[in-house]
């Protein structure tokens, strides 16, 4: 079990409030992301729910029970850090056994338990090392033992792919989401890299400025984002985002997505002329520059398309996978 | 970064420390200024009451006040040129690459783990003494006249004794900063044509500054309060009475414990100036 | 500034450098090589360095005229209780300090460090009488508490500056693992910091081994430690070369061995923590 609901939480630091209330429910089994760009607060919330910092106000609870007040020992919740907080004066093993040693479980049942979580994690042969003889996986994948052992109500994750290099954090990026569909475990994500989000998330909280901005499946966000910021947040690229008035339209901002913007060499809304053009094989991003327009367009193209710099297109937009903004930014139906 | 629980441990944990440290300033203190304002001679009549500002008057008035003010103040002073001059030279000389690196570094450690009851006697003894020193030989070798160290030159002697005592704490200090300097930046300067000089004054200093501060402050700390080395080289005399001394000698060699008390108050207030003043720089130095 | 240097240069370099680490270090080794001679030969003109009947006459006659055993153990009560008392206390105000930092953790951190410019003999007398009152007077654990509380702001400052150097998260992943905050410190911040806590530990214990003000007027016959011991040879009748040698090497001796064997943390210590 792990349904976690949060209540007009609040966080204030000082007279800084860096989450006005809010509320958000996440059910049991869920994998949720917090995605958001750097300072939105979604560190703090996930801090807040960890238990390792105090709400300001509202109600945590967690499985029903409020759990504001209860230190973060006692929530039945684990934790992998940024940094992996590896303990490093002790083994593998050491490590991994902390949480159980903490709670009194005997060596048998911890021998047990670790055995399995190294098994699980591709440890055995690493457990009587220090975590400084480790790679950076492999401390990742340590970090999530410590937190598997414990069969914590919810997982929760800060950050955990951030030190990593590109490619293992891909394959990390797979092995949790392997592992939430094993454990079936609710699990709380935080990133600033949409595409983690998009990725892995079940349900996907945007955040900015410590308010929610909207909270839905990946495609959810993708296909209707509630307003601009979401928009152009989710996806990569990004969504273009023009002054309705250059694309002849009613609204305050007119948003297309790269991909559904039709390209030709004798018609089309704009007329424009190719800036760089990266050709990553499977598809070609084109930026355009389009007279009238302060910004330039991102197009993606099929891979083998022949542009080069300084070809001019035409590009339409298509007109059923166009999103409309009004003057607050709010998605207009 | 905490919560509210944290915060009150914190609280808790960090009581004992606090508590016990203001209660050994406060107490004292209390004490030192209630007998500031008496006329107390333990060995002549007692506590004989309040006499106001007498005592605190007469000490400043006494002609022992600004020289021994003077004293004090030269003596951290020069120990604190020396030890800060000589360790940085030291400290460049010990960064380089030299055979037996560790031995000559417990070397120069060693004057440190010396107590300085030892160490002064052993300067003033077997070293500065005008029939058997040392120097004494050292002199007479080369046809001078043997120097009386202790009372000719005593508070270049005093400092001598001192800065040899706090020498390895700077060198040690400072020899950690150099290493830690970012060789790149040195070449890149070296490559630029910048000469020994110019590298040293604005690349290798600049970088010693906090270290330079962190040796100040804990020096002066432990200089203005020096007592072994006086009490056991000259006793005071010689012009060697330092503040702190002149206080010692009125409460436990003339038992004028008001008079004293008074002393020890300016002792207070002077020591205070050089914290504020120090505490200002390494406020700010320790913040970077 | 790892670079080939010529071999000339490195010669020279530790020509230099071994001539200066010597004269640093002759006074002391002087003292040592004395304690080894006559009394005759330790005041001859010409002085004898090294070819001199050694003899270790003069460790004997300071052993019969002062119990030095007494005044070595009391030493390292006063040094060793000392510093181990103020490490008690002092530990959990780092942790404070470090990991739960308010706004005037910085002016509580100066202000314990103020405390150690207010002149020892300013107070003398009040703690003197306290020292009767309490019973204190000569005893060691009087000195113990003394010397704790003149060392604590160096010992917590010292901690703090270690504790720093640990990231909090791992206290914090201490915490979401289901430990108390006596196990995380037990379990995790002591272990990790304990070659900062051994530095601070030895370089405490040295503070507190040559302290000598309240060393001095606080004990007499009971409590003195070596301190005392070596002070009574500065009155004119001590004044015998051989003898005085021999009685500093025995008091400094403790000190030097143990500095040298664990000099890689004491270098540490030296630097309080704070230059890396």
């Amino acid at each position: 079990m792990g349904r976690i609901t949060l209540d007009k939480v609040a966080k204030r630091f000082g007279d800084v409030e860096v989450i006005p209330p809010l509320d958000l429910t996440i059910e049991d089994g869920e994998f949720v992301v917090f995605v958001g760009p750097s300072g939105c607060g979604k560190s703090t919330l996930l801090r807040l729910i960890a238990g390792l910092e105090d709400v300001s106000a509202g109600q945590i609870r967690i499985n029903g029970n409020d759990a504001t007040m209860t230190p973060p020992a006692k929530r039945g919740l684990a934790m992998v850090f940024q940094s992996y907080a590896l303990y490093p004066h002790m083994s593998v093993r050491k490590n991994i056994a902390f949480p159980l040693k903490m709670a009194g479980v005997d060596q048998a049942t911890q021998d047990a338990k670790i055995e399995a979580a190294a098994k699980a994690l591709n440890l055995t042969a690493y457990l009587d090392r220090r975590p400084g003889q480790l790679s950076g996986g492999q401390r990742q994948r340590v970090a999530i033992g410590r937190a598997i052992v414990r069969e914590p109500d919810a997982f929760l994750f800060d950050e955990p792919l951030s030190n990593l290099d590109a490619a293992l954090r891909v394959n990390m990026r797979l092995e949790i989401s392997e592992l939430h569909n094993t454990l079936k475990t609710t699990m709380i994500y935080v990133t600033h890299d949409q595409v983690e989000a998009m990725t892995m998330a079940d349900k996907i909280v945007v955040l900015q400025a410590g308010n929610i901005e909207q909270v839905g499946s990946p495609l959810e966000l993708y296909h209707k984002p509630r307003n601009a910021f979401v928009a152009g947040f989710i996806g990569s690229p990004k969504m273009n985002l023009v002054p309705g008035s250059t694309a002849n339209d009613s609204s305050h901002t007119f948003g297309i997505r790269p991909e559904h913007l039709d390209i030709s060499d004798s018609e089309g809304l704009w007329h424009g002329v190719v800036g760089v053009s990266e050709h990553l094989g499977s598809d070609t991003f084109l930026r355009v520059t389009v007279p009238g327009m302060e910004e330039h367009l991102t197009v993606r193209a099929n891979g083998d398309i022949p542009l080069r710099h300084g070809d001019k297109v035409y590009l339409t937009p298509q007109a059923d996978k166009v999103h409309r903004f009004d003057s607050k930014g709010l998605r207009i139906e | 970064m905490a919560t509210k629980q944290s915060r009150s441990a914190a609280r808790i944990m960090l009581a004992p420390a606090v508590i016990l440290l203001l209660g050994w300033m406060l107490v004292p203190l209390v004490m030192t200024l209630w007998f500031s304002f008496r006329q107390y001679l333990p060995l002549r009549g007692g506590d004989q009451g309040f006499v106001g500002f007498d005592n605190y008057i007469r000490f400043i008035s006494s002609s022992s006040f600004w020289p021994s003010v003077q004293t004090t103040l030269i003596i951290v002073g020069g120990v604190l040129a020396i030890t800060v001059v000589l360790g940085v030279v030291l400290a460049l000389l010990l960064d380089q690459p030299m055979w037996g690196q560790g031995i000559v570094r417990i070397l120069v450690i060693a004057p440190f783990f010396v107590m300085p009851t030892v160490s002064a006697l052993v300067w003033k003894n077997m070293f500065m003494d005008p029939v058997n020193g040392l120097f004494a030989h050292v002199w007479k070798f080369f046809g001078a006249t043997p120097v009386e160290w202790l009372s000719q030159a005593s508070m270049q002697s005093i400092i001598m004794i001192v800065s040899w005592q706090w020498l390895p704490f700077a060198t040690l200090i400072l020899l950690t900063a150099v290493q830690s300097l970012d060789s790149e930046q040195l070449e890149a300067a070296e490559m630029d044509g910048a000469p020994f000089r110019s590298r040293f004054w604005y690349l290798i200093l600049p970088h010693l500054a906090r270290a330079i501060t962190i040796v100040v402050l804990i020096q002066t700390i432990f200089l203005l309060s020096i007592f072994a080395e006086i009490f056991v080289t000259t006793g005071g005399a010689f012009g060697t009475r330092t503040l702190s001394y002149l206080i010692f000698q009125r409460v436990l060699e003339s038992q004028n414990i008001g008079l004293g008390s008074a002393g020890g108050v300016y002792a207070i207030i002077l020591a205070n100036i050089v914290a504020i003043f120090l505490m200002r720089i390494v406020g700010k130095n320790l913040d970077a | 500034m790892a670079r080939a240097v010529t071999n000339n240069r490195k010669a020279l370099n530790t020509a230099i450098a071994w001539a200066i680490g010597l004269l640093i270090f002759f006074p002391i080794l002087w003292t040592i090589l004395t304690s080894f001679k006559t009394e005759a030969q330790a005041i001859s003109d010409p002085p004898v360095f090294l070819f001199f009947d050694w003899t270790l006459e003069n460790y004997a006659v300071v052993q019969e005229r002062s119990n030095y055993a007494r005044f070595l153990w009391n030493s390292i009560i006063i040094a060793g209780g000392s510093t181990i008392l103020g490490l008690i206390i002092a530990v959990p105000a780092a942790w404070s300090m470090a990991f739960v930092p308010s706004k005037r953790t910085k002016d509580i951190l100066l202000w314990m460090l103020s405390t150690k410019m207010l002149p020892a003999v300013g107070v003398l007398y009040p703690i003197y009488l306290l020292f009767i009152e309490l019973g204190l007077l000569d005893t060691r654990i009087g000195l113990v508490v003394v010397l704790m509380l003149i060392n604590l702001p160096i010992i917590v400052w010292m901690l703090y500056t270690y504790f720093k150097e640990i990231p909090g998260e791992i206290l914090e992943a201490a915490r979401m693992d289901g430990a108390s905050l006596k196990d995380e410190i037990l379990y995790v911040l002591t272990p990790m910091a304990v070659p900062g806590i051994a530095s601070t530990l030895l370089l405490n214990f040295i503070l507190a081994w040559n302290e000598a003000f309240w060393t001095l007027n606080l004990t007499a016959a009971q409590a003195a430690p070596l301190t005392a011991f070596i002070a009574s040879y500065s009155s004119p009748e001590g004044l015998f070369y051989a003898k005085l040698s021999a009685a500093s090497t025995m008091a400094i001796a403790p000190i030097l061995i143990m500095g040298w064997f664990s000099q890689k943390q004491l270098v540490r210590g030296l630097t309080f923590g704070a230059v890396k």
